[in-house]
């Protein structure tokens, strides 16, 4: 295996919150991200998968360093992003970009897509003529299936599924290396949705991309990563190729996630047997503690209670955080 | 539930490959205002106004400070003399008066305004965008400044600079910008959050640089319509300082001035009162209605 | 005699951009016990097709046609008699249940108030069929919950209290508009669960408005598939995802992602959801369908399908065609 492009270690991102009263209140920690660790080699999709709450965005947006990391370490190309000057960040920033969730919404409606797709070039290579930044962006719109003569239209005038392949288009402009897809598709139409999956593939082999895609579409993520990850409240619960974690699910947690989603055929969806959980997500203000699925958890004992679950590694480097995934 | 939004339709989506130029938010504001037959009127009275108050002084026999030596009283109307509206208690032409007032007003107006909205959406804009100790420091700053009452503060002003037309400016956009820079804060509070701007800040964009291309573009929308409503408070505001004697002073005047003299000669001539007062009015008006007509054109979906 | 007959419904919206059809003469009939589930993307009509049933329409929208629901036509009803008929025979449950709910009233008050207007009860008597009612939908706690306020409670708690509340007067029609999307899977799951139990102990029927073509498969009995402000499918549930007739039906479920299986590369249906304001003078699929022919320039009529249902498409061979490619 090549040497990975980008180290996540033991990331933690927690946010102040202020509880109690208004005048004595103080400071809580919630933790949106509490320890996750993965490795991402080049060329590779990583799907993040999660409920609300889980951290899978706040994961994201702490790789590109657009949120304060509270501890642990970002390693990108074997350098060290947490606590790095502005210049550094943004110097590093030029090969890893971002992919919104609501696709008008990331997209300044002032402002024309040309002008949205060449932004990042402008930014990064003030030194380019217009000519060259229309060429490029001209070229682009093409490979995303956007008629370059449109490229005078404003963010309203597109539908949905267009909108999102101007925000793909931003996000390719700089050639990055790492794109972060952050629920690309859970606001577009069915019949679009396939169309940008197919899209972010079609992209991923002609740059030769690598991806981390947030989504809490399994289906969806089973369609585009290799490996995928299962955040739990802000832990990892389980990490394993898409193979391994589809067909064999160690983790109790991903195992009724499964079992949830429902199946677009009438027989399958009514026979399938069904894992309910229990009770609602825990605050992410005052974890449970040791295994923070075990409220939850049908599988939980006295043992999940006492201690947090560590890595363990099954065949195919099959990760797992659950004392009882033998069982 | 009668609130819901309109139907779930896509927006102006499937566009042919005919149609290349596109419409921005600018061009459909300015066809919806188009159709507002209130806003149109407005803006078609207001460029009338204008111009005549820019152009018609030239056209006049009598200027604006000329007595008519031949009578030094009020004289009523006359196609003869060339005293259309008839002249003011010491035989200045009363339709030269307003038309130059008109100037004096409109020019206060739109060059106070346009100091109010330069300082207030500069300082809004960081104020909002950079948040913490800056945001403190300017906003803090803004309601120290509120708390100064404004007659006092001109009178600082003008005891300090002496008598100064554009000064007036200065002094009147030095206290118009305070709610302009709020308004413009809490637009950029709201637009930081909006996913673009993260957007903008994942593709390595610089502060300045967001400001200008983001942050700016997005709030001009309800800046504009808070202008045609700053006008208005200007040009009166400017009549209540001339009335202290703190504005214009003679044989200079404005449209505050003159009704303010026609005031008080309401009981023998009103049309002193009158022609001014119309004036004013129809422009105040018009500047209401054309901002009521500018805040639906750029928020469809507020009606 | 069926519960609930739409004939030729048609809504339109007035909006600064002219006039747009969101519903175009639209019709079907629901039998008692029955669940529909009608399946659309954005700007197919499907939402605006009960908001004008139920006389619930923004202010610039227009419904024309017929809705016969239990004798009375909603579409010339006056308020008085449609709101006897809201919440009372025909309950509604939204997306949004963040908005749904009153935020500054305490939940139990919000369902009681419900019962004292419809059914005249006493206070007191409300508040235990209401509490009543929470335990029903499986809220743990009830009587606690009772006094919380809706921004206490959780997503998926906050949800089950909307369909508690709208089961309060036992209607014989319960409309969900897209009750899970908002939702977590494991907490749809859930809610999908209760209104299949509703609909079988209490025989209600239910409408289920979505765009996701696994929570249909899971509850309807019958389907109608929309597009453009029309109907372009209607069937069986088994009939529609085993044989689909119309090609928008074949297209949304090859390029609907599954978890049981690992499809290499999705199937796609081309071009971009219609739009209302330039829809095209034939069949309104025809420029994203693949098996697009001359006749497509005509607007295809609803009819008799293979398999029972109803389809509004010029071709018949659709299906087989489908079959020999997969």
């Amino acid at each position: 295996m090549t040497a990975p492009l980008l180290q996540v270690k033991d990331l933690k991102v927690h946010f102040p919150v202020r509880t109690g009263g208004v005048v004595i209140g103080r400071y809580q920690a919630l933790r949106a991200v509490d320890g996750v660790s993965f490795d991402l080699a080049p060329g590779e999709t990583l799907g993040i998968v999660g409920e609300s709450g889980c951290g899978k965005t706040t994961l994201g947006r702490a790789v590109l360093q657009l949120l304060p990391v509270t501890s642990g370490a970002v390693t990108w190309l074997g350098q060290e992003m947490t606590g790095l000057g502005a210049a550094a960040v943004k110097a590093a920033r030029e090969h890893m970009q971002i992919v919104f969730q609501d696709p008008l919404a990331s997209l300044d409606p002032r402002m024309t897509a040309g002008d949205i797709i060449a932004e990042p070039l402008r930014n990064y290579h003030p030194e380019l003529s217009r000519a060259e930044v229309t060429r490029r962006v001209g070229e682009l719109m093409e490979q995303v299936g956007l008629l370059p003569a449109m490229v005078n239209r404003y963010p309203h005038e597109f539908s949905g599924g267009q909108c999102q392949r101007i925000g793909i288009a931003r996000a390719m402009i700089l050639k990055p290396k790492l794109v972060i897809c952050d629920e690309p598709v859970s606001a577009l139409d069915v019949s679009v949705r396939a169309q940008v999956v197919n899209l972010l593939k079609d992209l991923q082999k002609t740059f030769g991309l690598a991806m981390l895609f947030i989504s809490h579409d399994l289906a969806v993520v089973r369609h585009i990563s290799d490996r995928v990850l299962v955040l739990y409240l802000g832990k990892a619960m389980e990490l394993a190729t898409r193979e391994s974690l589809y067909q064999a699910p160690r983790h109790p947690y991903t195992r009724a996630l499964m079992s949830a989603v429902p199946i677009p055929d009438p027989v399958k969806e009514r026979a399938k047997p069904r894992i309910i959980l229990a009770g609602d997500l825990p605050s992410p203000l005052d974890p449970p503690s040791g295994c923070v699925f075990r409220t939850r958890c049908p599988k939980a004992t006295a043992v999940c209670a006492a201690k947090e679950p560590v890595r363990e590694t099954s065949a195919h480097g099959h990760d797992v955080w659950c004392h009882h995934w033998r069982e | 539930m009668t609130d819901m939004a309109a139907p779930d339709v896509p927006p102006a989506s499937n566009i042919g490959p005919d149609a290349i130029e596109g419409r921005s938010l600018w061009q459909d504001a300015w066809r919806r205002l188009m159709r507002n037959k209130a806003a149109v009127a407005s803006l078609i009275i207001l460029g009338l106004i204008a111009f005549f108050s820019v152009f018609g002084p030239y056209a006049l026999a009598w200027t604006y400070d000329q007595i008519d030596w031949d009578h030094v009283e009020a004289v009523p109307p006359s196609l003869a003399l060339k005293h259309y509206l008839g002249t003011d208690s010491v035989g200045r032409d009363l339709l030269a008066r307003t038309l130059f007032g008109g100037r004096v007003s409109l020019t206060v107006g739109l060059l106070a305004t346009s100091v109010a909205l330069f300082i207030g959406v500069t300082v809004g804009a960081v104020s909002g965008y950079l948040g913490g100790k800056v945001d403190q420091l300017l906003m803090r700053f803004v309601d120290l400044m509120y708390s100064v009452p404004l007659t006092f503060f001109v009178i600082i002003l003008m005891v300090l600079f002496g008598r100064n037309f554009i000064l007036m400016f200065l002094a009147i956009g030095s206290v118009e910008w305070l709610t302009m820079a709020r308004i413009v804060r809490g637009q950029t509070l709201t637009l930081k959050h909006r996913e673009f701007m993260e957007a903008a800040r994942a593709s390595g964009g610089s502060t300045a640089s967001i400001l200008i291309r983001h942050v700016v573009p997005n709030v001009l929308g309800v800046v504009i319509v808070y202008v045609t409503l700053t006008i208005p408070q200007v040009i009166l505001l400017e009549s209540f300082l001339s009335f202290l004697g703190l504005g214009v002073q003679e044989p200079m005047t404005s449209w505050g001035v003159l009704i303010n003299e026609g005031a008080a000669e309401l009981e023998i001539t009103p049309r002193t009162l009158i022609v001014p007062a119309v004036f004013m009015t129809a422009t105040l008006f018009c500047l209401n209605f054309l901002g009521d007509g500018l805040r639906d054109a750029l928020d469809p979906k507020d009606r | 005699m069926a519960l609930l007959d739409v004939r030729n419904l048609t809504v339109r919206f007035d909006t600064p951009d002219g006039e747009v059809q969101a519903v175009s003469d639209l019709s079907f009939t629901m039998e008692k016990g029955e669940c529909l589930g009608i399946v659309g993307e954005s700007g197919s009509g499907k939402s605006q097709t009960f908001m004008a049933a139920m006389g619930l329409l923004a202010d610039n929208g227009r419904a024309t046609g017929d809705v016969l629901f239990g004798g009375a036509n909603l579409l010339t009803a006056g308020e008085k008699q449609l709101n006897a008929i809201r919440g009372n025979k025909a309950a509604m449950v939204f997306q949004d249940h963040m908005t749904s709910l009153t935020p500054h009233m305490k939940v139990g008050r919000q369902m009681a108030e419900v019962l004292v207007r419809h059914r005249g009860l006493s206070a007191a008597a409300a508040r235990d069929a209401a509490i009543a009612m929470l335990k029903r939908v499986q809220i743990p706690d009830p009587e606690r919950r009772a006094a919380m306020y809706p921004h206490e409670l959780s997503g998926g708690l906050r949800q089950r209290v909307m369909i508690a509340m709208s089961l309060l007067c036992h209607p014989e029609l319960l409309i969900a508009d897209e009750p899970t999307t908002a939702l977590d899977v494991t907490v749809q799951a859930l809610i999908l669960d209760l209104i299949r139990e509703v609909k079988e102990q209490d025989r209600t029927s239910v409408i289920l408005i979505t765009h996701d073509l696994g929570v249909v498969a899971g509850l309807a009995d019958r389907v109608a598939v929309m597009y453009a402000g029309r109907i372009v499918e209607l069937g069986d549930v088994a009939q529609i995802f085993a044989a689909p007739q119309h090609p928008y039906t074949q297209g949304l479920l090859a390029c609907t992602p599954r978890l049981d299986d690992v499809g290499k590369v999705l199937k796609t249906i081309s071009g971009q959801p219609p739009n209302l304001q330039r829809l095209p003078p034939g069949c309104a699929f025809a420029p994203r369908c693949p098996f697009k022919i001359a006749a497509c320039a005509e607007r295809p009529p609803l009819r008799p399908a293979a398999g029972g249902g109803l389809k509004a498409c010029a071709r018949d061979d659709i299906a087989s065609i489908n079959r020999a490619a997969s």
